[in-house]
C-alpha cells in the first residue's frame, strides 16, 4: 500500500471532512427527530402521516438534494452546507421512525407504573421512556451512522471534499491504491461511528448489565 | 438521570469532538498552503473533473504563491455548468479555461476557428464580472477517437470519414457532449455524422469503454496521455468544428489585476507538448498533480 | 424552479425516445427486478439455512458489514475489473447489477434471518410433535412465521436499489439515474429534479405494492390481536422495512415485549438506508 504510505496526510485531512459531514448530521437529526418522533408516538393518528411524510423525504436521491440546497437554501454552489443540511434531512428521516418505534416498544405497564410513582410529563419522557427506547433508537442511529459515511462520499460528484475524492481520483486515473484506500478509509470510519455509538449505548443502559443481558 | 445526561452529552461530545479537532483547521475549503508573503484577499484557483484542469489550476495557483500571492485550489468541481457557478458566486475566482469552448458557450451561434478570432470573440461575449488574460499557445480540442484496429478495418483517418460508419457505432463521451453545439449538434452539422448511439460516462469510464470494445469511437481530450498509451487513433478534425481551443486563465474582473502577471506569465511557456507530457506523468505515471506542477515551474523560472 | 420542472415534466419530449421517461422508468425497474430476484435467490435460501439451522450466525453480522462499503467506490472498482472483461452493451449493465445485488443481500438475508428465528421454540416444538420433519418444520411453519419480517426485509431492499440505481449512472447504467447525472452535468436542474421526483415516486409506488403483497401473503393468523397505537407486545421494532409503517405491526408469535424490543433493535440495526 505505497500509494497510503506517500499520501496518508491527505487521507487523514479528507477523513476529518467526511466525519464533520457524515456526524453532524447524525447529532442535529437525533435532536430533531426526538419531538417528531414523540408526536408520532403520542397521536396515533399522527403516526402514518409522520413517518410516511419522512420516509418520503428518504427516496430523494442524495446527488439530487446535494444539488437543489443552493437553490433552496441561497448558498453558494459548493459550499458544504449544502451536503450538511441535505444529511441532516435523511437522518431525520430515518431517526424519526425509530425514536417512535423505541418509545412505542415500552410496555404499557411500565408506564403506567411510571405515572402511578408520580413521573408525569416531560418527566416520564425523559425519566423513564427515552432511557427505556435507548436500544432502538441506539439502533437506527447505527443505521444512520454507516449509511450517512457512504452517501456522503457521492458529493465529490459536486465538489465537495471529503473521502470520496479518493474514489473519484482513484477511478479517474485508475489508481487502486488509492480507490482502495478510500473505500477502505470509509469502512473504517463507519466502525468508528459504529462503536462510538455503541459505546453510548452501553453507558446510558446500566440496567442492561446489571440484568447481565445483552445491551 | 444525571448519568443518563451525562452520558448522552458524552457521545454528543465525542461525535463533535472528533470532527471539531478536524474543523477547526478548516479542512471543507480548499487546502491552504504556507503563509504567503504579500497581502491582498485569498485567490482560489477552481479545477474540473479531469486531469488536464486539475494540474492547471495546481500551475496557476503555484505560480501565484511565487509571486505572493496567497493562493489555494478548489479541485474536481465538475462540467462547466457547474463550475461557472462558483466563479459567479465567487467561491473561487480563477479558473483554466479553454477559448473555443468559451466562446461558443456564451454564444452558442458562433463558428469562428482561428486562435485569434475566437480569442477576441471571447472578450466580447463574457459578462462583465469575467475575464481572460492573455491566450497560451498550448491548446487542448476534443477529438473523436477510434481504436488502431477500427481506424484501419473502416479506413479512417479524419472525421469526415466516419460519416458512412458512424450508424453502426457507439460513441461514448461526458453527458454534456451530447448537447454542446460543438458535440453530437455539432458532428452532424459540420460533418455529416450521426453515431448510431451515444453512450454517457465519467472520466475513466470513456477510456475503458473504447479500449474494451463496448464503443467504436470516444470524445477524449487531444493531450490525454490515455490516446498515446493505448495506441488509440485521434480522427483529423479537417473543419476545424473542435476549432481553436487555447488555454486561457478565467478570472473575476475584480482580481484581474492581482494574478495577471503570475498567469500571463505561465500562458508564454505552456505549451501543447508540455501538458501532453506532464499529464503523462500524472495519469499514465500516476504522479502527484501538484509535484508535476512544481517542476515544471521552477523549470520554467515561474516557482 | 417549479414552473421549469413542470414543463419539463409536460414536454411530449420528455416522453419519447430512448432518453424518455416511459423508457428510462421501465429500465429502472427492470434493474430492481432482476437485482432483489438475484439477491433473493441468494439471501432467502442462506437466511433459511440460517435461521433453521442456528449455524453460522457469523454470516449475518459479516453481510450487514457490507453495509459499511461506500456504493460509489464499489462501482468504481466493480466498473474497472470487470469491464475489460465483458464485451459489448452488457459491460455497463453487469458491473453495476452485480454491485446492487451485493447491497441488496444483506438487508433480504437479515429479515429472512429475523423472521426465521423469532418464531417462538414453542411453536417449532409444537410442529416436531406433530411429526414433521425438518424441511415441513421450514415449509409450513418458519417461513409462514417469518414471512413478515422477510418481506420487511425484502421491501428495504427495493427502496435502496431504487435509490442506488440512480448512483450508477455515473458508470454508464440508464434508468432514471440518467436524468439526475446528465441533468447535472448539464446543469439542467428541471431534468437533475425530474430525475429525482421520478425516483421517489417509483419507490413510493413500489413500497405500496409490496405492502399489498404483504398484506396478502402474511397469515391472518399472525395479524390477528395487533393494531397501531401504544402499548408493549407489538412487534413494532419487529416489522421495519417499508414506508409508513404497516409493515411492523405484525407480532412475531409468542415473544415478550422485552424481547421484542431487543429483536426490534437488532433488526433496526440490520436495514440500511438506500443511499
Amino acid at each position: 500500500m505505497t500509494w497510503l504510505g506517500d499520501n496518508w496526510r491527505t487521507v487523514l485531512d479528507l477523513a476529518v471532512s467526511h466525519l464533520y459531514l457524515a456526524g453532524v448530521p447524525l447529532v442535529i437529526g437525533l435532536v430533531l427527530a426526538l419531538p417528531l418522533g414523540w408526536a408520532a408516538k403520542r397521536w396515533a393518528g399522527a403516526y402514518p402521516a409522520i413517518i410516511t411524510g419522512t420516509g418520503l423525504l428518504y427516496t430523494i436521491p442524495s446527488l439530487a438534494l446535494f444539488v437543489m440546497m443552493p437553490l433552496l437554501l441561497g448558498t453558494k454552489i459548493l459550499d458544504p452546507v449544502n451536503v450538511l443540511v441535505a444529511m441532516t434531512i435523511y437522518t431525520v428521516a430515518l431517526l424519526v421512525r425509530t425514536v417512535a418505534d423505541g418509545l412505542r416498544a415500552v410496555p404499557d405497564h411500565v408506564e403506567q407504573a411510571a405515572t402511578a410513582m408520580g413521573y408525569r410529563g416531560l418527566r416520564r419522557l425523559f425519566g423513564v421512556e427515552l432511557p427505556l427506547a435507548v436500544p432502538v433508537i441506539a439502533a437506527g442511529l447505527r443505521v444512520a451512522a454507516v449509511s450517512n459515511v457512504s452517501i456522503v462520499s457521492v458529493a465529490s460528484v459536486v465538489g465537495v471534499s471529503q473521502l470520496g475524492d479518493l474514489l473519484v481520483d482513484g477511478y479517474n486515473r485508475v489508481i487502486w491504491g488509492e480507490l482502495l484506500t478510500g473505500i477502505l478509509a470509509c469502512v473504517l470510519l463507519a466502525l468508528l461511528l459504529d462503536l462510538v455509538i455503541q459505546a453510548g449505548t452501553r453507558a446510558l443502559t446500566p440496567w442492561v448489565r446489571a440484568q447481565g443481558g445483552r445491551p | 438521570m444525571k448519568r443518563t445526561t451525562s452520558a448522552i452529552a458524552l457521545v454528543a461530545a465525542s461525535i463533535l469532538g472528533l470532527t471539531a479537532c478536524g474543523s477547526g483547521s478548516d479542512p471543507l475549503t480548499a487546502e491552504t498552503t504556507a503563509a504567503a508573503t504579500g497581502g491582498g484577499e485569498p485567490i482560489v484557483v477552481g479545477g474540473a473533473n479531469f486531469s488536464e484542469s486539475t494540474l492547471l489550476a495546481e500551475i496557476y495557483a503555484g505560480a501565484l504563491r511565487a509571486k505572493g500571492v496567497d493562493a489555494s485550489t478548489k479541485l474536481n468541481i465538475g462540467s462547466r455548468e457547474i463550475y461557472l457557478r462558483a466563479l459567479e458566486d465567487n467561491s473561487v475566482q480563477v479558473f483554466p479555461e479553454y477559448t473555443g469552448a468559451l466562446a461558443l458557450y456564451y454564444d452558442k451561434t458562433f463558428t469562428g476557428t482561428d486562435a485569434d478570432e475566437v480569442f477576441a470573440h471571447v472578450q466580447k461575449v463574457l459578462p462583465d464580472t469575467l475575464t481572460v488574460l492573455d491566450k497560451s499557445a498550448a491548446e487542448d480540442n476534443d477529438s473523436i477517437v477510434v481504436t488502431a484496429e477500427t481506424a484501419s478495418s473502416k479506413n479512417l483517418k479524419t472525421i469526415e470519414d466516419l460519416k458512412a460508419v458512424a450508424g453502426d457505432l457507439a460513441l461514448a463521451a461526458p453527458p454534456e457532449f451530447k448537447e454542446r453545439p460543438q458535440g453530437i449538434p455539432g458532428l452532424e452539422s459540420t460533418y455529416g455524422v450521426v453515431f448510431g448511439s451515444f453512450r454517457p460516462l465519467t472520466g475513466q469510464g470513456i477510456v475503458q469503454a473504447l479500449k474494451n470494445g463496448q464503443v467504436g469511437a470516444a470524445n477524449i481530450f487531444s493531450t490525454d496521455p490515455a490516446i498515446a498509451a493505448n495506441g488509440l487513433v485521434a480522427l483529423e478534425d479537417t473543419k476545424r468544428l473542435f476549432g481553436s481551443q487555447n488555454i486561457v486563465p478565467l478570472v473575476r474582473a475584480d482580481r484581474a489585476d492581482e494574478v495577471k502577471d503570475a498567469l500571463n506569465a505561465v500562458s508564454a511557456k505552456l505549451t501543447t507538448e508540455s501538458i501532453a507530457e506532464m499529464l503523462k506523468q500524472t495519469d499514465i505515471d500516476k504522479a502527484d498533480p501538484k509535484t508535476v506542477a512544481e517542476e515544471f515551474l521552477t523549470t520554467n523560472g515561474l516557482g | 424552479m417549479i414552473p421549469s420542472l413542470i414543463s419539463w415534466l409536460t414536454d411530449p419530449a420528455s416522453w419519447s425516445g430512448e432518453d424518455g421517461i416511459p423508457a428510462r422508468l421501465l429500465e429502472h425497474l427492470g434493474y430492481t427486478l432482476l437485482t432483489v430476484v438475484l439477491a433473493s435467490l441468494v439471501a432467502i435460501p442462506l437466511g433459511l439455512w440460517v435461521g433453521h439451522t442456528g449455524r453460522a450466525r457469523w454470516l449475518v453480522s459479516l453481510t450487514n458489514s457490507v453495509r459499511a462499503v461506500p456504493t460509489l467506490g464499489l462501482l468504481f472498482a466493480v466498473s474497472l475489473l470487470l469491464g475489460p472483461r465483458i464485451s459489448g452493451e452488457l459491460a455497463f449493465l453487469v458491473p453495476s447489477i452485480v454491485v446492487l445485488v451485493i447491497l441488496a443481500v444483506p438487508p433480504i438475508l437479515a429479515g429472512t434471518y429475523a423472521g426465521i428465528e423469532a418464531v417462538s421454540p414453542a411453536v417449532r416444538d409444537a410442529a416436531r410433535g406433530v411429526g414433521m420433519t425438518g424441511w415441513q418444520v421450514v415449509r409450513s411453519v418458519e417461513i409462514p412465521n417469518g414471512m413478515p419480517l422477510l418481506l420487511s426485509g425484502i421491501r428495504s431492499a427495493v427502496l435502496q436499489v431504487v435509490a442506488t440505481a440512480t448512483i450508477a449512472a455515473l458508470v454508464g447504467l440508464g434508468g432514471l439515474g440518467r436524468y439526475l447525472i446528465d441533468g447535472i452535468a448539464l446543469g439542467d436542474y428541471p431534468r437533475a429534479a425530474g430525475g429525482a421526483l421520478l425516483v421517489a415516486v417509483l419507490a413510493v409506488v413500489l413500497d405500496g405494492v409490496l405492502a399489498l403483497v404483504q398484506r396478502r401473503v402474511v397469515s391472518p393468523g399472525l395479524t390477528a390481536g395487533t393494531r397501531p397505537g401504544r402499548g408493549g407486545g407489538r412487534g413494532s421494532g419487529g416489522g421495519r422495512g417499508g414506508l409508513d409503517g404497516a409493515g411492523q405491526d405484525v407480532s412475531a408469535a409468542g415473544k415478550d415485549s422485552s424481547d421484542q424490543m431487543v429483536e426490534g433493535e437488532r433488526f433496526a440495526g440490520e436495514t440500511r438506508a438506500p443511499i
